[in-house]
């Protein structure tokens, strides 16, 4: 009988470290398909509107979305750092890779800022009068954008509360060497917001 | 849970991420590129595909899929398995009304 | 029957109240016992919501022309009632309540992988219930699109949709938490030499549930979010004029609505699975065939939501194929009938109210599949499409299936439960009633159906007249049992004679344990060494 890992105690203070990893990749499997229904709809419209979506995609501003993508990445590399730092036992260097993947973040969500804003300035956003008033291949274009960066925001915003708590508690050494797999679940999750922009990055600014 | 395999407790080493890291950064940089050919319709697979490797990338190192067991890895091709079900039999509908 | 503990045995969770004292006992327990108990309220109360709004539907429809309601009152009710029904009963019913309750009992453990998620879907579940009944109150009504949300018109009326698309959100998340909770509970947390095919066939069927609540669940998600936001900003993705598709609303709405009616009766073949040997004394026969059939459905059922959508203008080859795999999925609910059937054949028969619940299951749910059949076949579809026919269909399926089984479920386990055993004369007295109300208010409706009668309006043709008349009593016979079966059961709760720990002779885990539980389930996890259905002295 080996029960290692997925023995739970009376008290229920053993961890089933495996347990607690397998619902995080199920958490991650409602995402992928909650992500891809909105996938899906792109591809339906995209082969309804190819010219459209084509022509429509050329107006993004492709150096700031690649940009973007960079910014997200090394954000991932630095969430990464922080599970090795904390598996090595270095909890304070684990917070402040942390602390670096929360800025990274904010900064991907600035730029996202004003990626949207020029939009909103030149009235292009979903319903607006301008936009109604052009083809429908770019109206859809352009919601989808709006939802799917929207959407995809949302969960960077989430992520940053939750890494600011990691963090917290990486610093009072609720999370170390012993016990890190909040952490480890938190950067699952960002990863995961990272893989999604992944896919949107070429899907909205590269296909012009 | 007698029979399931434990999670690998494996670490990534600073400088495999480094190098995960690296290589998101240049399949970034080719895919601007590509972009910047004109392939016509095949541009969007091109792209696709190197999103996907990028993917993988991040899936298999910074998410230690790789060192996980095969019932998550199992877990894991259901899911995207049935995505891409689902996407297709629509299709079979919007593509041939 | 056995005498064993007294009722409230000192041990029982009842008496282990946790941090807290009081309502606050319950409502913030993470024992999975009190939070199946928690369930069991709140989907009886919605349940009991539920067949009210339906019963003013049955009273309304007992004439032609304006009865007791008007026609956009009309339309709040069978929306509601929907609503309710689906999202607040019949999705969450046996998993959340009884599978809560006896999934880490059936299984050895003490408790579900995730006791703090467990308890957050509960609330997740009575926010939305609360949200969903606030449509009543808010400014521009209730809602009257249906439970399906159909653009374009969803999007154009000035109804509360949007709170109730809302309320549809937050109670998938509910669903999506017990859904990976309970995968993880079933691969983590099996007692020692509990191999997969040890496993009784009530887990199993949570099992592939389960796995359909993940994998279809976020659909619905993004599906109610895009027509929030639709109804918001305008942004067009179901709106014909802006370029957009209603079809794919459709299409989104029913990848997650069809593979939905395999959560809701997956779990209640789980149950029937359960019951039929321990009142035939026989172990179940062909328990792989069971297994696997039970996986099956969760596989194919994914695949053919289509088949709600031939009437539609969809192309041809995809209503082929949807037509094809909805005629396979027959299957492997076929082998399950078969095998509850060969499981009585030379059995030792106790004609128990379980039992008798699973006998009714049984003869309405073969109706309710094999009308089922009709339409899958796109020919007869265009005939019976969006008439009574498709009513009838699936009340035979969703409540002389699911609910029945729901039924059976509630009385098998109710001792184990509550330590107390109900009235079983009059437990008996209600199925017959509620077995003869049912055939009488939903048979009609098939015949309505056929004869071209079209659900969703509050009128009809003089002609269907004499059939709604019947329609209608069937409805008050119906909840005449229904109402027997609350009774019997609240006063079998409190006043029960006591029940001992294995009323029924049953073979599984939860019978192996004091009634009811202690806190923790088993003082000493137990150790597996044969099958779940193993009787002493009988050969498997």
């Amino acid at each position: 009988m080996n029960t290692s890992g997925g023995e739970i105690t009376v008290h229920d203070k053993h961890v089933d470290y495996s347990g607690a990893k397998m619902g995080m990749w199920l958490f991650l499997f409602t995402e992928l398909i909650f992500f891809g229904g909105m996938f899906l709809l792109y591809a339906v419209y995209r082969s309804s509107f190819p010219e459209e979506f084509y022509s429509t995609s050329a107006e993004l501003h492709r150096t700031i979305g690649a940009v973007n993508t960079v910014v997200l990445i090394t954000s991932s590399l630095t969430m990464a750092c922080s599970i090795t730092a904390v598996k090595k036992g270095d909890t304070r260097l684990s917070a402040l890779f942390q602390l670096l993947t929360i800025l990274f973040a904010l900064t991907f969500l600035v730029v996202k800022y004003f990626e949207w804003e020029a939009k909103i300035g030149h009235g292009i956003y979903p319903g607006s009068e301008a936009l109604t008033a052009q083809g429908q291949g770019k109206i859809i274009f352009y919601s989808l954008y709006f939802v799917m960066t929207g959407i995809h925001g949302v969960h960077v915003l989430a992520g940053i509360a939750v890494i600011s708590v990691t963090m917290a508690m990486t610093l009072k050494n609720r999370i170390n060497k012993g016990d890190y797999i909040r952490l480890e679940n938190t950067g699952l999750y960002w990863h995961f917001v990272d893989i999604i922009w992944v896919y949107l990055f070429p899907l909205l600014y590269l296909i012009g | 849970m007698t029979q399931e395999k434990e999670t690998a407790t494996h670490t990534v080493s600073y400088r495999a991420n480094l190098f995960v890291w690296l290589a998101l950064l240049i399949l970034t940089a080719v895919t601007v590129m590509v972009a910047g050919i004109d392939l016509g319709r095949q541009g969007i697979l091109v792209n696709l595909l190197i999103a996907s490797v990028k993917a993988g990338l991040i899936v298999f190192i910074f998410m230690h899929m790789k060192y996980e067991s095969p019932l998550l890895k199992l877990m894991l091709l259901m899911t995207l398995g049935t995505l891409t079900v689902i996407i297709m039999m629509t299709f079979l509908d919007t593509l041939y009304r | 029957m056995n005498s064993g503990q007294p009722a409230e045995a000192p041990q029982s969770f009842y008496y282990n109240t946790g941090k807290y004292r009081g309502v606050l006992s319950w409502v913030l327990s993470t024992d999975h016992k009190r939070i199946g108990i928690l369930y069991l309220l709140s989907v009886g109360a919605f349940f009991l919501t539920g067949v009210t709004l339906g019963l003013l539907m049955r009273l309304e429809l007992i004439a032609p022309g304006k009865t007791v309601v008007n026609a956009s009152t009309y339309d709040s009710l069978f929306t509601l009632h929907g609503i309710i029904m689906i999202f607040f009963f019949i999705i969450p019913g046996i998993p959340a309540s009884l599978g809560n309750f006896f999934l880490p009992l059936m299984i050895g453990a003490r408790d579900v992988a995730f006791p703090r998620l467990n308890l957050l879907s509960w609330w997740f579940y009575i926010v939305a219930g609360f949200l969903a009944l606030a449509t009543v109150v808010m400014p521009g009504g209730p809602p009257d699109v249906g439970w399906t949300f159909y653009p374009p018109y969803s999007i154009r009326t000035t109804t509360s949709v949007s709170l109730a698309a809302f309320a549809a959100f937050v109670v998938g998340f509910s669903s999506i938490l017990t859904g990976l909770n309970f995968i993880t509970t079933i691969h983590r947390l099996r007692a020692p030499g509990m191999g997969w095919l040890r496993m009784p066939l009530f887990p199993w069927a949570l099992y592939a549930t389960s796995w359909v609540q993940v994998l279809a669940t976020p659909v619905l998600a993004i599906t109610v979010l895009l027509l929030i936001l639709e109804r918001s900003f305008g942004v067009g993705f179901f709106d014909p004029v802006k370029g957009g598709d209603p079809l794919m609303f459709q299409h989104l709405f029913w990848i997650y609505s069809h593979p939905a009616v395999y959560i809701m009766i997956l779990p209640a073949m789980g149950i029937i699975s359960e019951v039929i040997p321990v009142f035939s004394r026989k172990a179940v026969f062909g328990y792989k065939a069971i297994v696997i059939s039970t996986m099956a459905i969760g596989v194919v059922g994914y695949l053919v939501w289509g088949h709600h959508m031939f009437t539609t203008g969809m192309s041809e080859e995809a209503q082929l194929v949807f037509s094809l795999i909805t005629f396979i999925v027959a299957v492997p609910s076929g082998i399950k009938v078969f095998n509850w059937v060969s499981t009585m054949y030379r059995g030792s028969i106790v004609m128990a109210p379980p039992m008798l619940f699973s006998l009714a299951f049984i003869f309405l749910f073969s109706i309710g599949g094999l009308t089922g059949l009709v339409n899958a076949s796109v020919a007869a579809n265009v005939h019976i499409h969006d008439t009574y026919f498709i009513v009838a269909h699936f009340h035979y399926v969703m409540f002389g299936g699911t609910g029945f089984a729901f039924f059976a479920g509630l009385h098998y386990w109710f001792p184990k439960m509550f330590g107390r055993i109900y009235n079983v004369r009059a437990a008996l007295i209600a199925c017959v009633v509620m077995f003869i109300g049912f055939n009488l208010l939903y048979f009609p409706l098939f015949i309505l159906g056929w004869n071209g009668m079209p659900r969703r309006y509050y009128d009809y043709l003089p002609l269907y007249q004499p059939l709604n008349v019947l329609s209608t009593i069937g409805s008050w016979v119906l909840a005449a049992g229904i109402l027997v079966v609350v009774i019997n059961l609240v006063r079998g709760a409190f006043r029960g004679d006591p029940a001992g720990s294995n009323p029924w002779d049953g073979t599984t885990l939860e019978w192996q344990v004091p009634t009811p539980p202690p806190a923790e389930n088993f003082d000493v996890i137990p150790e597996i060494t044969h099958g779940p259905y193993h009787r002493e002295g009988k050969a498997q």
